[in-house]
């Protein structure tokens, strides 16, 4: 073996040097900012995360993404029987099909973030460990993955909303601000969350009951005007009533949700109050969560 | 020019102790025994509290200094915990280290697994992009090659079948292909080409081989002796997280032999690593000696002469009969060679006891070269006791005869044993 060959680099390897770039692996102190530049120089392996995890969700099912839609469909059914139909709770003055299936078009975006971007590194634990990427991938492949789920249940919602002969009205041009606002606060929650999962598995168990007890004080299937109005009733004699229709709106998803409805249905649940506290939620929380993350990262592959 | 530079690179674990006082590296905790410590600590020891958690640190890197000029190929070797791994995984990005700093010119590209990412659900073609953006490469990129890793490969025929179905060969030889068309500046390699049958991994040797010629910086890290010898011209030794030595690879590679036949194995020896040490455990070699006639270790053996095998065992749980077998690789490819078999004994041998047995190879006509070495301890092919796969050091066999008085070139031998032959006619 001529050992001395091997070590001799071709000339076109020596003048391409000096515009190789340069890299310093150091340990790295305190908070770091997002690299979004980094990351769009990996964006072929961020489309292909997301895409292996939809081909990987329906391969071998007879029905594929049919399964998406017979999912929300049959949901929203019963739950418009139950709450409709036996417990006639109120549904602004719509079809409880119509109302609970946007209630749940916005729900399942939220909670498809929230929870697909919880679980992702614990999923890809096997990636984390044997090649370099920025990790922040992983978590926004399964944002992607979450939205096309989301494109499939609004052709659910448009069918509703032909059956029931709903007009769109303008409205409808603020649905893509109202799913930016649930993207950015359930990345945000998700992100702290998959941090935790990491650290501490007890999140995995916990999380799925934390994100029940959510839907339920969530307006999904009554609209937030019942509690509110429920408060101002019960609680109209000691003068508290406003607070805690305040404190109501102070859960996220009651802005989001409304939202949704208001774009949609045309409804008039949605109040100043609630999209003006959403928009901060969204900056906070996705800066909160980016950060959080970015914090523990380089953390996760010793730990996870 | 500099490819890689590493300064005082360290890597340290926490090691933490559980309840039960055993000591774990540091892994995931739950939630409830890091309360539970809280709460304790606040009852026992409040002082405590603020200070920082004590915990013992393991180094697994310890101010690691080195400096790797571009082109070159450079094999790093040393035994299973030395911290190969984890330096590699320092350079890669994949952990970041405790403290120190390298610098690196150019793209990494690193091969710690083959296959990272795979997925049995999809087919060949959906792995190779994949598992080929994974690695770092572009779309274009792997579309520009994807012909030819298809071609490499030789599953043509199944390239749109899920991988879950193919054998572990063509998977192996898929996910190699795919690495191998790689084109960083800087490849960082694990122990992955010994994947794949013999001609393979002959290609893959071939590849790396033809990588490193395009003045590509190649850091390897193998316990095939012959491989790196092969491929590397240079090479570091680490030992307990340490580069003790950096120099050419033969020199090395001596040195690192000698250790390991100084070291001996007991019955815990590299325990945890199935691919050193295997086995159900009931008897365990305690000692494994390589000596001459005159009972001498030397770290080479003349070609020809007799080689005695000591090995000593303990018992752990009674066994009814007990077969040893001492087996000859190939330093090339890993291939075994050669066996021998002797049953021990057909006693029945109760927990406690220990033993030893020496199995002699008169006048073993060896050709030069490096031979690892496979000892097994067992009743039967498919229960075996105790398996010392590759763990002592190789058998290493030398001549001081020229070649005008063989029927071969010592440096280059032709084939491995020496076998009687006449001309007839």
């Amino acid at each position: 073996m001529p050992a001395s060959e091997l070590s001799i680099p071709t000339e076109s390897a020596l003048s391409a040097a000096h515009e190789l770039p340069m890299t310093i692996i150091k340990p790295a102190s305190g908070w770091a900012a997002l690299n979004l530049r980094e990351i769009w120089d990996y964006r072929d392996l961020l489309i292909t995360l997301a895409t292996r995890d939809l081909k990987i969700r329906y391969k071998q099912t007879v029905l594929g993404v049919l399964w998406v839609i017979l999912q929300q469909f049959v949901s929203v059914i019963i739950f418009a029987i139950i709450f409709g139909v036996f417990a006639q709770l109120p549904s602004d003055g719509l079809p409880h099909a119509v109302f609970i299936n946007t209630g749940f078009l916005c729900w399942n975006l939220f909670n498809g973030v929230t929870s697909r971007v919880a679980n992702s590194m614990l999923g890809n634990s096997n990636l984390i460990s044997k090649v370099y990427f920025p990790r922040l991938l992983i978590p926004l492949a399964g944002v992607l993955s979450v939205l096309i789920d989301f494109i499939i249940t609004a052709g659910v919602t448009a069918v509703f909303l032909v059956y029931f002969r709903i007009p769109l009205t303008p409205n409808i041009l603020a649905l893509p601000f109202f799913m930016l606002l649930t993207i950015l606060i359930a990345t945000g929650m998700g992100l702290v969350l998959a941090t935790l999962n990491v650290q501490y598995r007890d999140f995995v168990y916990a999380m799925p009951f934390m994100l029940q007890v959510l839907f339920y004080a969530s307006p999904i299937i009554f609209p937030s005007s019942m509690v509110i109005d429920k408060l101002n009733t019960t609680l109209a004699q000691n003068g508290s009533a406003s607070l805690f229709g305040f404190l109501y709106t102070l859960n996220p998803v009651v802005g989001l949700v409304e939202g949704f409805r208001w774009s949609l249905l045309g409804t008039s649940s949605l109040t100043p109050t609630m999209v003006a506290l959403d928009i901060f939620f969204a900056i906070a929380l996705f800066a909160f969560g980016a950060a959080v993350f970015r914090r523990f990262e380089r953390r996760f592959v010793d730990v996870i | 020019m500099f490819s890689i530079r590493a300064h005082n690179l360290s890597k340290a674990y926490r090691i933490y102790h559980t309840a039960t006082g055993d000591k774990q590296l540091h892994t995931y905790r739950t939630l409830r025994e890091d309360i539970m410590w809280l709460a304790k600590t606040a009852v026992s020891r409040p002082g405590e509290l603020f200070q920082k958690r004590t915990s013992e640190m393991f180094y697994a890197l310890r101010d690691v200094s080195f400096e790797i000029g571009q082109g070159e190929v450079i094999g790093i070797i040393g035994r299973n915990g030395a911290g190969k791994s984890t330096l590699l995984k320092v350079l890669s990005r994949i952990t970041e280290p405790t403290s120190g700093m390298a610098e690196i010119r150019g793209r990494v590209g690193s091969l710690l697994e083959v296959g990272t990412g795979f997925s049995g659900e999809l087919t060949g073609r959906e792995n190779i992009f994949m598992n080929g953006s994974i690695l770092g490469m572009r779309r274009k990129e792997i579309q520009r090659h994807f012909d030819e890793i298809v071609a490499f490969s030789e599953v043509e025929q199944f390239i749109d079948t899920p991988v879950k179905r193919y054998s572990s060969g063509m998977y192996m030889r898929l996910a190699f292909s795919v690495a191998a068309h790689l084109e960083p500046e800087i490849l960082i390699v694990d122990e992955v080409l010994a994947v794949g049958d013999l001609a393979f991994q002959k290609k893959c040797l071939g590849k790396m081989d033809d990588v490193s010629k395009q003045g590509r910086t190649v850091l390897f890290v193998s316990h095939n002796m012959q491989t790196i010898r092969a491929l590397c011209p240079r090479c570091l030794l680490m030992k307990q997280g340490q580069v003790v030595m950096d120099s050419d690879t033969n020199t090395v590679i001596d040195i690192y032999n000698r250790e390991v036949s100084q070291s001996d194995v007991d019955a815990r020896t590299a325990i945890t690593d199935s691919r050193l040490r295997r086995g159900s455990g009931e008897v365990r070699f305690n000692s494994i000696h390589v000596k001459d006639e005159a009972g001498n270790k030397p770290s080479f053996f003349e070609m020809g002469s007799t080689l005695r095998f000591e090995c000593g065992y303990e018992v752990f749980a009674p066994v009814q009969g007990m077969t040893a077998t001492i087996v000859l690789k190939s330093g090339r490819s890993g291939e075994m060679l050669t066996s021998v078999k002797h049953v021990v004994t057909e006693k029945r041998l109760g927990a406690g006891e220990r033993g030893m047995f020496v199995i002699e190879l008169p006048k073993a006509n060896l050709r030069p070269g490096e031979y690892p070495l496979y000892f097994w301890l067992g009743k039967s092919t498919n229960h075996p006791y105790d398996v010392v796969d590759g763990l002592t050091a190789p058998l290493m066999i030398q001549t001081e005869k020229s070649a005008d008085e063989l029927s071969f070139d010592p440096s280059k031998p032709f084939g491995i044993f020496d076998i009687e032959s006449k001309l007839l006619s």
